[in-house]
């Protein structure tokens, strides 16, 4: 399989990152040389074969289902480029 | 006193409980050998007057009798992992100023030990690449040279930075991250030893995620014994990790020394490779002569599925990728790009933010992971993942305890040689390593030799889960008959 520059424009808006239409037939060009090297996946015979899931054979742990940690809002919001308070600001969602 | 860098960690401590000399004084040796060394570019931050206070502290509680095992021990730590209060950035500009208020938890394991930080190391971004030339900071430089040559060569990735101050002599130890190979890789390229443990020995809270099924902690150090001693302070579960398993931690350096007799070690015939260097095949067999000497036996292994790993790596990888980075938007921490609605910020806050590498990767991940392709792609890769993991159950069930196998394809290459009109060419550097990130197993890199143009050359021995104590065994047989490798000064 191989993608077109189409398809670049659209994987570029889903993982939302401006691509801008020069860089396009480069990524084409990339995104294609991994998808031929990979494509070799396809000759393995892969029927009844269950998905990994979990590397490491282990019950999956269920945390306490009580509060162990909050009232750190001036934590979570120290690293962020534009704040009001203890609010993240971005620009208007809704009109 | 710039004698004391050249010191491995065992002998650092025993000089600390000796009082032959501070920590303060082992401390400032290593900050005047980073300075010296900016050309290596291994750091991308260096902290020399936290570095001060925690040896000062150190030393005290090693006058009063109350050192914890690295009590003293200055080490450089890998900028994927939070500290508390110090830059981090992985390396990318999309992380800019972050300074986390939290401490991952393996560093402030070491830190509860007693060791001593003395900067951030530089890696590729996000831990993407194998060369360290993917770091928003800019390469770094490999103090090993090829013989009679002024070229600058990689010191391998993701941990170029750890790799390079370790070989360098600007630190005792560093910490590490390896998702495909990126502990091993770079200590082959350097000639120090790297140990990726068991997926889920190391807690990854507090480590910038990029494939969280793949993603261990370890250490590079400068003997197999040092890698122990660090390891088993990273070691250990963590309830904020829920893939971190409890069970106890051994004490690794009492695994050094041990008799290797009777040892059964696979020798995997689909590693080698055709075209593989000679000096690479050469290499393999005498590390196989030498744990034979030793006493261990030789059996040749088969791995069906080997050349299978890197391809489904290339897909499991970018897709969990591709969901990790998904919190890099602008909002919350880091870069932001102006822009008129929320999209858009998101559009141009990642277009600016992320290197190619890393926006090549998250697409190729957004991708796989798409309406129509889920099947194709990943699924099948898990599937393959599967036959890769039983590849090795098989082997360990007829009673193998480690398999041989060599750590790269090749020796350090020059900067910018390598990935430039493919990125597949800088993949297949991971081709002997990435197959025990898919089954989640245990793998160490120990320096072997050296080519012909004087470059050193590691060996990788690939434990059963939990049994990193037999990869220190043999690596220190290895260490033993090879000897320790030290670059020339020339920075």
């Amino acid at each position: 399989m191989s993608v077109d520059a189409a398809t670049v424009r659209r994987i570029a808006h889903l993982a939302r990152i401006a691509v801008s239409e020069d860089e396009v037939p480069h990524l084409q060009g990339e995104l294609n040389a991994m998808l031929a090297f990979v494509e070799q996946l396809s000759e393995v015979n892969v029927e009844g074969v269950e998905p990994m899931t979990s590397v490491t054979p282990m019950q999956m742990k269920r945390r306490q289902d009580v509060v162990n940690d909050g009232e750190i809002a001036d934590d979570i919001v120290a690293n962020a480029p534009a704040t009001e308070g203890h609010f993240f600001l971005v620009p208007k969602v809704v009109e | 006193m710039t004698d004391l860098t050249s010191l491995t960690l065992a002998e650092a401590r025993k000089g600390l409980a000796d009082k032959t000399f501070t920590s303060l004084e082992l401390t400032d040796a290593h900050l005047s050998a980073i300075e010296a060394a900016r050309v290596l570019n291994a750091f991308v931050m260096e902290t020399p007057d936290q570095a001060r206070a925690m040896a000062r502290e150190a030393d005290g509680k090693i006058a009063k009798g109350d050192a914890g095992p690295l009590a003293g021990i200055p080490l450089g730590i890998k900028d994927l992992f939070a500290t508390k209060g110090v830059r981090t950035t992985a390396c990318s500009k999309i992380l800019g100023n972050f300074v986390p208020t939290y401490e991952s938890t393996v560093t402030s394991q070491l830190w509860r030990d007693g060791a001593v930080m003395l900067g951030k190391l530089n890696n590729d971004e996000f831990a993407m690449g194998s060369s360290n030339e993917t770091s928003c900071f800019g390469p770094v430089g490999n103090p090993w040279r090829r013989d009679g040559s002024n070229t600058t060569l990689v010191p391998g990735g993701s941990s170029g930075g750890s790799a390079s101050a370790v070989a360098a002599l600007l630190c005792m130890g560093a910490t590490a991250t390896d998702t495909g190979g990126s502990i091993r890789q770079p200590a082959a390229f350097t000639a120090t030893v790297g140990i990726k443990p068991t997926y889920g020995r190391c807690s990854r809270w507090g480590i910038v995620a990029f494939a969280s099924s793949l993603d261990q902690a370890g250490p590079i150090a400068r003997s197999v014994r040092d890698a122990a001693m660090l390891l088993r302070s990273m070691a250990g579960h963590d309830p904020k990790d829920t893939t971190s398993v409890d069970i106890p931690v051994p004490d690794y350096e009492a695994a050094i020394g041990k008799s290797v007799k009777g040892m059964k070690i696979g020798i995997p015939r689909e590693y080698r490779l055709d075209g593989m260097p000679a000096e690479i095949e050469k290499l393999w067999s005498e590390g196989a002569a030498w744990l034979k000497a030793a006493g261990a036996e030789l059996v040749e292994v088969s791995l069906p599925h080997t050349k299978y790993a890197l391809p489904a790596y290339y897909i499991v990888a970018p897709a969990e990728a591709s969901s990790n980075l998904a919190r890099y938007d602008g909002v919350r921490y880091g870069l932001r790009e102006p822009a008129k609605n929320i999209i858009e910020l998101y559009e141009n806050t990642r277009a600016s933010g992320f290197g190619a590498e890393v926006k090549r990767r998250v697409m190729i991940g957004t991708y796989v992971l798409s309406a129509g392709y889920y099947d194709a792609y990943y699924l099948r890769a898990q599937k393959v993942r599967t036959l890769i993991k039983k590849d090795f159950e098989d082997c360990f069930a007829k009673g193998v305890d480690a398999i041989l196998t060599p750590a790269t394809p090749s020796a350090a290459f020059g900067i910018g040689e390598k990935g430039g009109a493919d990125p597949v060419e800088m993949y297949l550097n991971d081709i002997f390593t990435v197959t025990v990130n898919m089954a989640g197993l245990p793998g160490i890199a120990v320096p072997a030799g050296k080519d012909a143009q004087g470059l050193p050359l590691g060996l990788q021995l690939i434990g059963r889960p939990f049994d990193e104590e037999t990869l220190f065994s043999l690596g220190e047989v290895i260490e033993q008959a090879a000897g320790r490798f030290t670059p020339a000064r020339w920075w």
